[in-house]
């Protein structure tokens, strides 16, 4: 391993660079920004990467809890859970075919560093997912409750003409760990702070629970522990990448739907898998948090995803809150002058 | 306004609904009202209205102790309170607030400590505190007067600077219904306390403060779009509208019944109701407006066809 990166000088303020946030978090010679490309194309609803997070973090239980919607009895991110696969069902029109293809599930020219890195593996393994062509109707668009979750996944009644056709989406969400990180900015104790790969962590021994990084959050992601009093989140592991270990949810993912690695590597390969799709006929991929361009400043965690955005319970435009901050003080200055001013007029403004 | 139809993961919200709980919406009144109080006293001090001026002190130091205590009670580690103080933050009004309160607390604390001088005996060590508290007050009052407009409005950033959608957009207009608020409940103060020979100021305050207030909340209410909604409906509706009937009923009885010390002290319990409803409803309305994955989506939705309506951008 390299030196050790040397630790900041200034506090950490998340608002400044863009590029390379640790650096502008005060980080000398920081190690390249890591983080997660979760490509929900090729991610088969197991997770094993919330088991594998609950485990290695030693997160609490959140309780047997079920949610009657769908495969998904997790439900959200939270304080106990910093993995949440989502599980979309839509109705489709019926005539589609299975097209299982050969081949490298994740696609594209990834370095073999990364690979490994990944999935400890440099061999391709696993099958392609099914693709559907074409755009699908409106109506299909529509995430739809399809009863109680049975035995046998819904639609399946055991003949071929009594099948409904529909998809699932299944994504495996996480904190997006942001360039301009909304939670990191208004952390009033510092317990927030920005590692030298560029990841945002809580340090659980200063958090008072002030609750103020949950309301930031564009993405809903960071929350409070009730009978605990802290705020917690996914750390991107790091206790494990520090010590050049993969996280504990990418190395559990059996089809490698969650890649970690250098983010500048993830970009480019996550490029290479979006086209790829398109090319197959799947108009509806695309990539969400990749752009450095975004409202936040693009997201260290990005994702693929084969619909819009809020059909996986994601905001479609994030901004960062304290982009307005400026704008904000601004505007109090100026009622903190308004309120001045209405004082000194109530007493001067009479006799009585 | 954005279509109606929108597609969310089985209605679930995108947001985390805020988890602060009463304790900030009472502190949102608290911390306005000690802001208010300290306008109030320090005019008194400086026309040399006594009751104005110790009525105004009093109020101040009640209403932030009140604050402090409900700003600890509400966080999830209590006792680790003090952390608040290991860094200043400009990126975090609720850093900028914790500095604004430890400065403005002492002073106003001081000015209230002040005006137990009388109280002291003429000699020994007490005699000595009663020559020299006076002027300690007058000193602490000014600087409690100056810190206040701070304290009264930085709590409208502090709720604008989240990703609570009806929070957020309203941050252009917030700041003046908190101040508004903030003057109009230390006009209460004055009104309740001091008899109406003395109380012109504190009238001429719930003029000011209401007129601020209403106009700040009608831009609120009408000027966001589906954003103003929660404003408008359900719970924090009702309070909205309560506040605003009680402002208007607390400033038509302070200036029309300006010679009765009843229908005055009337006056200012309900200018001090109207701003308690007023922040509830403003606090509720965000949290409504973060539960529901609407005012996350369509507004953002919106957002994203306009960008890509301008081809510049």
């Amino acid at each position: 391993m390299a030196d050790p990166p040397h630790r900041p000088t200034a506090p950490a303020q998340s608002s400044l660079p863009a590029a390379d946030p640790a650096a502008g978090a005060g980080w000398v010679d920081a190690p390249p920004r890591m983080g997660f490309f979760t490509d929900t194309s090729v991610c088969i609803g197991c997770k094993a990467c919330e088991v594998a997070c609950k485990e290695w973090n030693g997160v609490p239980t959140s309780g047997l809890d079920l949610l009657g919607m769908s495969y998904d009895n997790t439900g959200a991110l939270t304080a106990n859970s910093w993995r949440h696969v989502a599980f979309v069902e839509q109705p489709r029109p019926a005539g589609h075919g299975t097209a299982p293809v050969a081949g490298n599930p994740t696609g594209g020219p990834a370095g073999p560093a990364s690979v490994a890195r990944s999935a400890d593996t440099v061999t391709p393994t696993g099958t392609e997912p099914e693709v559907l062509p074409g755009e699908p109707p409106a109506a299909a668009r529509t995430t739809e409750f399809l009863g109680m979750p049975a035995a046998g996944p819904p639609g399946r009644t055991g003949s071929a003409e009594g099948r409904s056709d529909f998809r699932w989406l299944m994504m495996s969400d996480v904190c997006k760990h942001c360039t301009r990180a909304g939670c990191l900015d208004v952390c009033p104790t510092g317990a927030l702070f920005r590692t030298e790969f560029g990841t945002v962590v809580v340090q659980e021994d200063i958090c008072n629970g002030c609750g103020y990084c949950v309301s930031a959050c564009p993405y809903g992601v960071i929350d409070r522990r009730v009978d605990d009093g802290r705020v917690w989140k996914c750390t991107l592991c790091y206790d494990r990448i520090g010590a050049g270990l993969t996280p504990a949810c990418a190395q559990a993912c059996p089809t490698e739907s969650i890649q970690y690695g250098p983010l500048d590597e993830l970009r480019e390969r996550a490029a290479v898998r979006v086209a790829t799709l398109r090319e197959r006929g799947e108009t509806q991929a695309r990539l969400y948090g990749h752009d450095p361009d975004d409202g936040v400043g693009g997201d260290g965690a990005f994702f693929l995803l084969l619909d819009e955005p809020e059909v996986y319970g994601l905001p479609p435009d994030p901004q960062v809150t304290t982009r307005d901050l400026p704008a904000m003080w601004r505007r109090a200055g100026l009622a903190a002058l308004a309120m001045t001013a209405a004082a000194v007029g109530a007493f001067l403004g009479g006799r009585r | 306004m954005p279509p109606a139809e929108f597609t969310s993961y089985y209605g679930r919200p995108i947001l985390k609904p805020p988890v602060w709980t009463w304790e900030i919406a009472a502190y949102l009144f608290t911390g306005g009202l000690a802001a208010g109080s300290s306008l109030l006293a320090a005019g008194g001090q400086l026309t040399g209205r006594a009751e104005v001026r110790r009525a105004g002190r009093l109020a101040a130091l009640a209403a932030v102790t009140a604050s402090a205590g409900l700003l600890v009670k509400d966080l999830g580690r209590p006792d680790r309170f003090h952390h608040m103080l290991r860094v200043a933050k400009p990126t975090s009004p609720m850093s900028v607030g914790t500095w604004i309160l430890t400065g403005y607390g002492p002073a106003a604390g001081l000015a209230a400590v002040a005006e137990v001088a009388p109280l002291l005996p003429t000699r020994g060590p007490l005699g000595l505190a009663r020559r020299a508290l006076p002027s300690v007050g007058r000193v602490a009052g000014l600087a409690a007067a100056v810190t206040a407009p701070a304290l009264g409005t930085y709590t409208a950033v502090l709720l604008a600077d989240t990703a609570v959608p009806s929070w957020h957009e309203a941050y252009a207009d917030l700041p003046f219904v908190f101040a508004g608020s903030a003057l109009a409940s230390g006009a209460g103060v004055g009104l309740l306390a001091v008899p109406p020979a003395q109380a012109g100021p504190a009238r001429r305050l719930a003029v000011a403060g209401a007129g601020l207030e209403l106009f700040g909340a009608h831009r609120v209410e009408n000027r966001l779009g589906l954003l103003g909604e929660p404003y408008r409906t359900g719970r924090p509706g009702r309070l909205l509208r309560a506040g605003r009937a009680l402002t208007v009923a607390g400033v038509a009885g302070a200036v029309l019944g300006r010679r009765s010390r009843l229908v005055s002290a009337v006056s200012g319990a309900a200018l001090l109701a109207a701003s308690v409803a007023t922040r509830f409803g403003v606090f509720h309305a965000g949290v409504a407006s973060a539960r529901d994955p609407k005012y996350t989506v369509l507004p953002q939705r919106a957002r994203l066809d306009r960008r890509a309506a301008e081809p510049d951008r």
